[in-house]
């Protein structure tokens, strides 16, 4: 019998734990990444939701388990840890190697899904200043990653930017505190990390030349130390203090972020106050948002809605005073009409808040080409039906992360003579299949034609004739071609 | 290349009174291949990081060369941290999966080519330098992404557990692999394991530490033959040693039924705090199976037998106390183990007698727990260690 340690959903045990992750069943696997991997990965449809299931041995499991839960304990963004599988042996009476079980994160994309070779520049940057914002958090939670790339993250649209969340936590570290040497490496990894996997895109033509990625990785910098700074730094102010106390605060909370304790400490003359953030939250407007209308939304999306809401008061102001009051009328009487107007077969596409967020973005748009205001019910029924349709469905965007597709080591286990099979790049690739995927935009979103090649697993028929013999094929020539790498390697270095 | 020296280095996480690391003090010689090693939680990974600019250095200080570095930032410090777990890019060939990061460190083109291909020479790869990593075999990926660490041509790599997520088998197959490229380079590098075994067949010399301090520092055959108290006694070496304490009578030790005679410089080295008693270890191999009415012999159980094919091992239990003040140290009390003749192996639950070496013995305070002779006690397996 395995043993699971974790989770709270028996129905976990259902999974055929004695058998190895690399040869599942189909009808489990939600998408197959591809390719040689540093521990066997895959995506496993359980009970309505998808499970990363990751194969590779007890400690690292059971260490990467215990760090995504101090992290979502301390209220860091990033992927959910479910459980951790001992004691797994097979019919055979083989033990095979543990496995780390994650949340796939409902409506998040891997980068990878996000470009193409339309893809806005802009949207590149909005990933990297999305990834800065996490290390910025993960670094004020004491944590030290230790490979921060574009690879290791997930990304969620947040009203039009972006939000990073942390999938790989297996080379990383908790600390009290960071020093600044930490960070700084880190900081060093992540540019290194993100300049090969933008010269990586370049040179397979998934992204413009004309992008600089030297620039890009400077970018990560500067956004990084700028907030880092704006977070953390001492300032001196010797007038008007009370206001520049309030000032500084408050342009915190603009940031996002919430300021639970400051250090304040008269300069040694005692003509000026020192004054530094000791304890600073992410996500201000967020809980602000909760705290109001319950709702759980990400960082910008909540700036939006809640700029929504203030609105709402202004205009309602004669009748409604209270704001928690006023909150609860808006939730009732705007977002959640708007968000139940979404017909049941288009919910796979967004997460309500964001739906929200673009029906704003349309109303704006019809409002200026109609040069009147045009009511929310409208602008719903418009988006509906004219804009949402062609978006693609987001709810479980699988990719393959870089280190699933390329080997960083010899896939680490005797499976690793079997694991490398060439197969159509079009087949259940849930990346490529997006065509262009819009980003969150400013316009009306652009028109995605070419249609999902995914395919869902239990309806999955098997290969047939011609394509069959070609996988097949294929796959045989690539076993060809590893063997005789294999041969001409030396025993050695 | 350059030497690395920790002087008095010191670590103190805020909060924490003891420190990680204390008090550091350590040489190593240009092109030594240095592993630091000991029981998790005893500083060494804190060690590395400190001079690897990770960790701050709360007193004392850290020199590459001739150079102070324990307040440089990592990306100044020209080291490189060796990772197992570099990407490899499926677009980009070997050659640029090799050198894009000189590309960032402003390195000109011929340059960065030039140092492509020594790198490549060096791990056999110079045929594959414009293919994708993708045509390449497992063990080639692996020197790609080493090959991305030396073309930096950094003083010192460090490596911190690299094989720790490797199956057995490619373990030992790595660590060959690793340690023979190192001595190709001839770069200082500084390699951290819990792994008594890996730290004994890969490092020129070993530090071991424990509770932050280092214990001792020597070559393999060193710390096997001479180890300079209990606890490196009893870390270094698989199966551990046999230690454990016996009262002493005269010159001879009390073991069970007969006496082991100790030497004139034990005997001296001996004080009133040590209340009479000595701890005394001996490794598996210096104990001898015998028959049962062998003088001085005495009984051990099998409770499980080891068999690796070359040599065999005895798990037992001691019924009769050998040991006067009775704490045998190694593998809970009243238990030892013992290498047999793996053609002829007992079986669970049956009685063997052994008696010890004479002269194999490792003597060590009572109280400090310290050795008390110098020189080296060789056993038959000695020879093995390090080589």
């Amino acid at each position: 019998m395995p043993h699971i340690t974790g989770a709270v959903d028996a129905s976990l045990m259902e999974l055929p734990w004695e058998i190895p992750l690399s040869a599942w069943p189909e009808e489990r696997i939600a998408a197959l990444p591809r390719g040689l991997s540093r521990h066997v990965v895959r995506f496993v449809r359980h009970n309505g939701t998808v499970l990363a299931v990751k194969e590779t041995n007890r400690e690292i499991a059971y260490r990467e388990f215990e760090m995504l839960r101090e992290l979502e304990r301390m209220d860091a963004p990033c992927v959910h840890a479910v459980a951790v599988v001992t004691r797994r042996i097979s019919v055979s009476g083989d033990e095979l190697s543990a496995a780390l079980v994650t949340e796939h994160l409902a409506y998040s994309l891997p980068y990878r899904a996000l470009f193409s070779t339309a893809l806005r520049k802009g949207t590149l940057n909005r990933l990297i200043d999305a990834l800065s914002v996490l290390l910025v958090k993960l670094h004020l939670n004491g944590f030290y990653w230790g490979d921060v790339s574009l690879s290791n993250a997930l990304f969620r649209r947040d009203a039009s930017e972006f939000s990073a969340y942390l999938v790989d936590a297996e080379t990383g570290d908790l600390h009290e505190q960071l020093t600044s040497g930490q960070r700084s490496y880190d900081l060093e990894i992540a540019t290194t990390n993100i300049i090969g996997e933008i010269l990586d895109l370049q040179a397979n033509e998934d992204l413009d030349e004309g992008i600089d990625p030297f620039k890009i990785g400077d970018r990560l910098e500067s956004k990084y130390s700028k907030l880092w700074s704006a977070l953390t730094e001492t300032e001196v102010f010797d007038s008007n203090i009370p206001f520049r106390v309030s000032e500084r605060v408050r342009a915190l909370n603009e940031m996002g972020f919430d300021v639970g304790e400051l250090d304040m400490l008269s300069t040694p003359d005692g003509t000026g106050l020192r004054i530094r953030p000791k304890v600073v939250d992410a996500g201000y407007h967020s809980r602000r948002l909760m705290r109001l209308t319950g709702l759980d939304v990400q960082e910008n999306q909540a700036r939006r809605l809640l700029n929504d809401l203030d609105e709402f008061r202004a205009v309602r102001r004669d009748v409604i005073e209270d704001e928690s009051f006023a909150a609860h009328e808006w939730l009732t009487t705007i977002f959640e009409p708007t968000v139940r107007a979404i017909p049941r077969e288009l919910r796979g596409k967004l997460e309500p808040a964001q739906v929200f967020h673009e029906v704003l973005d349309h109303r704006w748009y019809l409002a200026e080409a109609a040069a009147e205001d045009v009511p929310m019910p409208v602008a719903t029924a418009s988006y509906v039906k004219n804009v949402l349709p062609l978006r693609p469905d987001e709810r479980a965007v699988l990719g393959r992360s870089l280190a699933e597709m390329t080997a960083e080591l010899p896939a680490l286990t005797d499976e690793f003579g079997t694991s490398f099979e060439a197969r159509d790049p079009f087949e259940n690739d849930n990346t490529y299949a997006w065509g262009e995927v819009p980003a969150p935009a400013t316009t009306e979103p652009p028109v995605v034609r070419r249609a999902t090649t995914r395919i869902p697993a239990p309806e999955r028929a098997p290969l047939s004739g011609e394509l069959a013999k070609r996988d097949q094929d294929a796959a045989e020539a690539a076993h060809a071609e590893q063997d005789d790498a294999a041969e001409s390697e030396e025993s050695g270095f | 290349m350059a030497t690395v020296t920790y002087d008095k280095a010191s670590r103190i996480y805020p909060g924490t009174e003891r420190p990680a690391v204390d008090a550091l003090d350590l040489s190593i010689a240009d092109g030594e291949f240095l592993v630091l090693v000991g029981p998790s939680g005893c500083g060494k990974s804190t060690s590395l990081r400190m001079l690897a600019g990770l960790e701050d250095v709360d007193k004392g200080s850290i020199f590459v060369g001739d150079r102070d570095v324990t307040h440089v930032q990592p990306k100044d410090r020209d080291i490189a941290m060796v990772f197992q777990s570099y990407a490899l890019y499926p677009h980009m060939t070997v050659a640029d999966n090799m050198g894009f990061a000189l590309k960032i460190a402003k390195v000109d083109k011929a340059t960065i080519r030039e140092r492509v291909e020594a790198a490549a020479k060096i791990l056999d790869l110079t045929e594959y330098l414009d293919r994708k990593p993708k045509a390449l075999s497992g063990g080639q990926r692996q020197r790609v992404a080493m090959g991305r660490a030396i073309v930096r041509q950094p003083q010192v790599f460090l490596m911190d557990e690299p094989l720790s997520n490797l199956d057995a088998k490619l373990r030992v197959q790595t660590r060959t692999q690793i340690a023979a490229l190192q001595r190709r380079l001839g770069t200082t590098t500084v390699y951290v394991t819990h792994d008594q075994v890996e730290a004994l067949t890969m490092g020129d010399r070993i530090a071991v530490l424990k509770d932050g301090v280092l214990q001792q520092v020597g070559t393999p055959r060193e710390m096997y033959d001479t180890p300079a108290n209990v606890f490196v006694a009893g870390f270094i070496g698989s199966p551990a040693m046999n230690l454990s304490t016996f009262r002493v009578e005269g010159d001879s030790a009390v073991v069970g039924d007969s006496k082991v005679k100790l030497e004139r410089e034990v005997v001296a080295g001996m004080t009133a705090d040590d209340k009479g008693d000595i701890i005394l270890g001996f490794r598996p191999e210096s104990l001898d199976r015998v028959a049962p009415n062998t003088p001085g012999a005495f009984p051990v159980e099998v409770n499980v037998v080891e068999e690796l094919g070359s040599d065999a091992f005895v798990y037992g239990t001691l019924p009769t106390p050998v040991a006067s003040a009775h704490d045998v140290t190694v593998g809970g009390s009243g238990e030892g183990i013992v290498r047999v003749d793996p053609r002829d192996v007992p079986a669970k639950g049956d009685t063997i007698w052994v008696t010890i070496r004479p002269g194999e013995q490792h003597a060590f305070s009572a109280s400090t727990q310290k050795r008390l002779t110098t020189h080296a006690i060789q056993t038959d397996a000695s020879r093995t260690v390090g080589a």
